[in-house]
């Protein structure tokens, strides 16, 4: 047995049990000290996913692979990025607590699991560990109403879809008679063999995973989550976990189910046509920031499905350079909104931004690069992250889907305008207070990446295209 | 290895970004920035400048294919490869584009006041996109170009326009990514048919003709907002009025002109049946255009709203041309091209002079200007001239040669380019004679000052530009004859080739 193929994930968890036990004993503050301990552990984390081997350990239940290398190496990425910007925010609302970090790095945890699933079971329990840990910290500011009610709204909504994804594996299992995605794989290697119990459990997973990426019909606790959630916690949620939801829709889709990509295409281009026109046309009146982004993201989402549905080569390829892109656009928009602070208290309207360029230019410019990305306007990131999933779709001949998803691109570009609008065109409202730290840090390193990758764009493609390699096999 | 013996197109598209970060580094007081943003901008784009003449002069005009031609491995896996070069066609609108920034940027001067280091950033950035889509030979790097525009130019209207600058920098942005989009589509099945986006590559992949007219009507859509034809020109009045006098003079002079490359450079020679199939469609609008826009501009009371109709009356005229597919016609839209970016540009700095001194773009606030501002008058109306195709200025050659191409389509479509002409005379005379002439009726106009010397040192070469083209046009239709024969060449080879297996 190859143990060592789990051992980013052994480190991790270690990790997590030692800052968790120093956290309890001394009476003093360790928020700071815990922050930087997880952090450290993403880092060291990193580096032993960067030197994995390949393989699969614990009787074919993980699974190391360029594609568990690249999602997990983006994954500690997104979460040491977000965990940096809410250093700050949560001191600032006195919930800098040592057991937010412990939560976050026990969250990450889940999804490295989730990534590295080879079987329904692991990849149930890395999902727990993250759904979980993230209930508690949506509601983490206890005593506002808000944040308690959005923890309780997705503890409610994700246990019934944690119980849809359960009862879908439980029939997958039931009529292909195993839980490993190879022999699955194996099971299902000729369609018209497989039963319709498995068709049909294979849809409620679907169901299952269409809500954690948040995309139509699965979309509406999005936005309630979002406003209502502290936005550090938002940081995490909005970037880093959705790497590890699409990590673990692609694995299964082009795994297991990969031979019976006629049963769920249509079942994914259904979802990703209403979530690119149902993000763009809710997100047109959104006041509240985090809001907006809430739909923003369900319309990427839906970029991400179509990806997904035009499948193959180029479809994964898409779908796995979109996915980091993604986390570095939405980090530093996110960036920006935890520095959106006035006297001291936090604001999260669109308005509040106004006339930035005037007060805070650096911010301004920043924002202004991630809202065009978001948009995909050339030469910026967003650009190269959509045209391969649009030429993927194309190569596919899924013309409808293309065709909506531009379409819904150009609708969506008038709110990402509006932010660049009020920003530049209007008159200040008033300065937004100085800037922490943190957020200038991460403002600035996403805010490059998304305005410089057209330099030099073909090492993230050729990882992209390895992943894919990978998960074809 | 390319003519220059260095990256030239490279430098060129790169410079003006280098000085843009520069001048984003500056830091200090707010007067002494703006001062140094100014210089930068200026010697950058004067570098820029200098270094496209090695164009002029070294580019040889007999060869019809690219030349200075560079190529890297960008994402040379999967079929693009940043790749530059100019030929006949596109190596006088990289001078164009060269040659109207430093003019912009002097323009500005005095007018731009306030957040002066981020518009020279906006205005140098913009020369980047604008002499790189001429520059790109891949589909890909021509699009990002292509689109990239719109990031400085809405934030250029946006910030510095008018009253209603938010509604026409949205309109503007809005209206040309509708369009861009469906192009990108386009691209994408080209990308996908010929596993390249290599712009001399697809020349050579033959596409089925039914498949081209999709792809007509994906480019059409893009170009046709750009150039802009109608009736999808709403945008540009709105974007004209709105947006400061330089970016005007950058809009009409070079930001129109690139739906019409874009004809020329992608639908012409890879779409030849398509093209031929829609000429008759072209030609209509390209009339209906040529007509209404002037009977429309006649109607205007605001000057810069009026040379904003009359430049969709030009693009009318261009895109007519182009779509003769006869040498004649070609070289006129060409020529018009180039001399539209001069003339219209030269008229958008004249009513920017009056705006910088009454801040009213409304004619009737005008009256008698000759008589207090002779030499600004002189200017005016030299361009008048031009606009209105006087022989011996700018603007006749290429409208000439467009209406001979026309012909031998068809009298009647070269009748209805005439008609334009004559029309054009009419509402530029009418305007003409509104502002300098009649009696002076305002009192505070007597009190304005004629060109200052900063003013006349923007003129200067435009002048010059509009003399030199109207005397001696062939020093730049031969930039682009060898190119256009053999657009012409290949498109008939190309229709003959499927008629013969149609047969």
């Amino acid at each position: 047995m190859n143990w060592t193929l789990a051992l980013p994930e052994i480190v991790l968890a270690l990790s997590g049990l030692a800052i968790l036990g120093v956290g309890v004993l001394p009476r003093r503050d360790t928020y700071d000290a815990s922050c930087m301990a997880t952090i450290g552990a993403f880092i060291l984390t990193g580096a032993l996913v960067l030197g994995s081997p390949e393989g699969t350990a614990f009787g074919g239940q993980i699974v190391s692979d360029a594609f568990t290398r690249f999602m997990k190496l983006f994954t500690l990425g997104g979460a040491a990025l977000a965990l940096l910007l809410s250093l700050e925010w949560n001191r600032a609302e006195g919930i800098a607590r040592f057991e937010y970090p412990v939560l976050v790095l026990f969250a990450t945890l889940g999804m490295l699991v989730m990534i590295s699933a080879n079987d329904l079971m692991s990849l149930y329990m890395g999902l727990e560990l993250l759904s979980l840990s993230l209930y508690v910290l949506a509601s983490f500011d206890r005593d506002n109403a808000r944040s308690a009610e959005a923890g309780l709204k997705y503890f409610v909504l994700g246990a019934l879809s944690s119980g849809l994804m359960l009862y879908g594996m439980s029939l997958v299992y039931g009529f292909a008679g195993t839980t490993n995605f190879d022999r699955l794989a194996d099971a299902m290697a000729t369609p018209a063999n497989v039963s319709s119990g498995v068709i049909v459990g294979m849809v409620f997973m679907i169901a299952g995973f269409t809500f954690k990426v948040a995309a139509v019909p699965f979309h509406m606790w999005t936005p309630d989550v979002y406003e209502g959630a502290p936005s550090s916690v938002v940081a995490y949620f909005a970037t880093a976990t959705k790497v590890g939801a699409i990590a673990v829709i692609v694995r299964v889709m082009a795994g297991p189910f990969g031979s019976l990509a006629d049963q769920w295409q249509q079942v994914l281009m259904l979802s990703s046509l209403a979530s690119m026109v149902l993000g763009a046309f809710a997100a047109l009146r959104q006041e509240n920031i985090k809001r907006l982004m809430a739909y923003s993201w369900i319309s990427h989402t839906g970029f991400v499905m179509m990806g997904l549905a035009a499948g193959g080569d180029a479809g994964l390829r898409g779908v796995i350079l979109y996915t980091p892109i993604y986390l570095l656009m939405s980090l530093g928009a996110f960036a920006v909104i935890v520095a959106m602070r006035r006297q001291g208290r936090a604001v999260e309207t669109v308005g509040d931004l106004a006339g930035l360029a005037r007060t805070d230019l650096g911010m301004a410019v920043w924002m202004a690069i991630f809202m065009f990305s978001m948009a995909g306007i050339p030469p910026l990131a967003g650009f190269f992250a959509k045209v391969f999933v649009f030429k993927a779709a194309i190569d596919a001949g899924l013309w409808t889907l293309a065709v909506v998803g531009v379409l819904a691109s150009v609708v969506s570009a008038f709110y990402y305008l509006r932010i660049v609008k009020v920003m530049f065109f209007d008159e200040p409202a008033g300065a937004l207070d100085v800037r922490p730290t943190g957020a200038s840090f991460v403002m600035a390193s996403t805010g490059l990446f998304n305005a410089l990758f057209f330099l030099w764009p073909a090492p993230l493609v050729a990882a992209a295209q390895a992943a894919a390699a990978a998960l074809l096999g | 290895m390319n003519a220059a013996g260095f990256p030239l197109l490279s430098l060129l598209t790169f410079l003006p970004l280098a000085g843009a970060l520069f001048i984003l580094t500056l830091r200090g007081e707010e007067k002494v920035v703006a001062e140094n943003a100014r210089w930068t901008a200026l010697w950058t784009s004067l570098i820029v400048f200098a270094l496209s003449l090695i164009l002029w002069f070294r580019f040889d005009k007999a060869d019809p294919g690219f030349q200075f031609v560079e190529r890297l491995d960008w994402l040379a896996d999967i079929g693009i490869t940043y790749h530059m070069g100019v030929d006949g066609i596109s190596v006088l609108f990289v001078l164009l584009s060269t040659l109207l920034t430093p003019i912009c940027i002097l323009a500005s001067w005095d007018a731009i006041q306030n957040r002066v280091r981020e518009y020279m950033v906006a205005f140098l950035v913009l020369e980047t996109m604008m002499v790189g889509m001429f520059c790109a030979l891949d589909f890909i790097v021509f699009y990002i170009f292509f689109e990239g525009v719109l990031i400085p130019m809405f934030l250029i209207i946006g910030v510095w326009g008018g009253k209603r600058r938010v509604y026409a920098s949205f309109k503007f942005f809005l209206y040309t990514l509708l369009g861009s989009v469906l192009m990108l589509l386009a691209i994408l099945l080209l990308w996908y048919r010929a596993g390249t986006t290599d712009i001399p590559t697809l020349f050579q992949h033959a596409i089925p003709p039914a498949l081209q007219t999709w792809i007509f009507l994906a480019f059409f859509a893009s170009f046709a907002v750009k150039v802009p034809m109608w009736p999808f020109h709403t945008w540009l009045p709105d974007a004209h009025v709105e947006a400061p006098t330089a970016g005007s003079v950058i809009l009409a002079g070079v930001l129109l002109k690139m739906g019409a490359y874009g004809f020329l450079r992608f639908s012409l020679p890879m779409l030849p049946h398509a093209s031929a199939d829609f000429a008759p469609f072209i030609y209509a609008l390209s009339i209906i255009a040529v007509v209404y826009t002037s009977l429309v501009a006649l109607a205007q009371e605001d000057m810069k709203k009026l040379i904003a109709y009359s430049s969709v009356a030009h693009m009318g005229i261009v895109t007519l041309g182009i779509f003769t597919f006869n040498a004649q016609g070609l070289s006129g839209a060409l020529f018009t091209m180039l001399s539209h970016g001069v003339v219209s540009g030269a008229l958008f700095l004249c009513v920017g002079v009056l705006y910088d001194r009454v801040h009213s773009r409304e004619i009737a606030r005008y009256g008698g200007v000759a008589k207090i501002m002779p030499a600004y008058a002189l200017v005016f109306m030299l361009f008048t001239m031009a606009s209105v195709a006087l022989p011996g200025l700018a603007g006749f050659p290429g409208e000439l040669l467009v209406i001979v191409g026309a012909w031998k389509i068809n009298p009647w479509v070269a009748f209805g380019a005439a008609l334009g002409m004559i029309l054009g005379a009419a509402y530029m005379l009418f305007l003409y004679k509104r502002v300098a002439f009649g009696r002076i009726t305002r009192e505070d106009l007597r009190g304005l000052a004629d060109m200052s010397p900063r003013e006349h040192l923007v003129f200067a070469p435009l002048i010059l530009l509009a003399v030199w083209m109207g005397v001696h046009p062939q020093s730049f239709l031969s930039f682009f004859e060898a190119s256009v024969n053999a657009l012409v060449v290949r498109h008939e080879a190309a229709l003959a080739a499927t008629r013969l297996a149609g047969m």
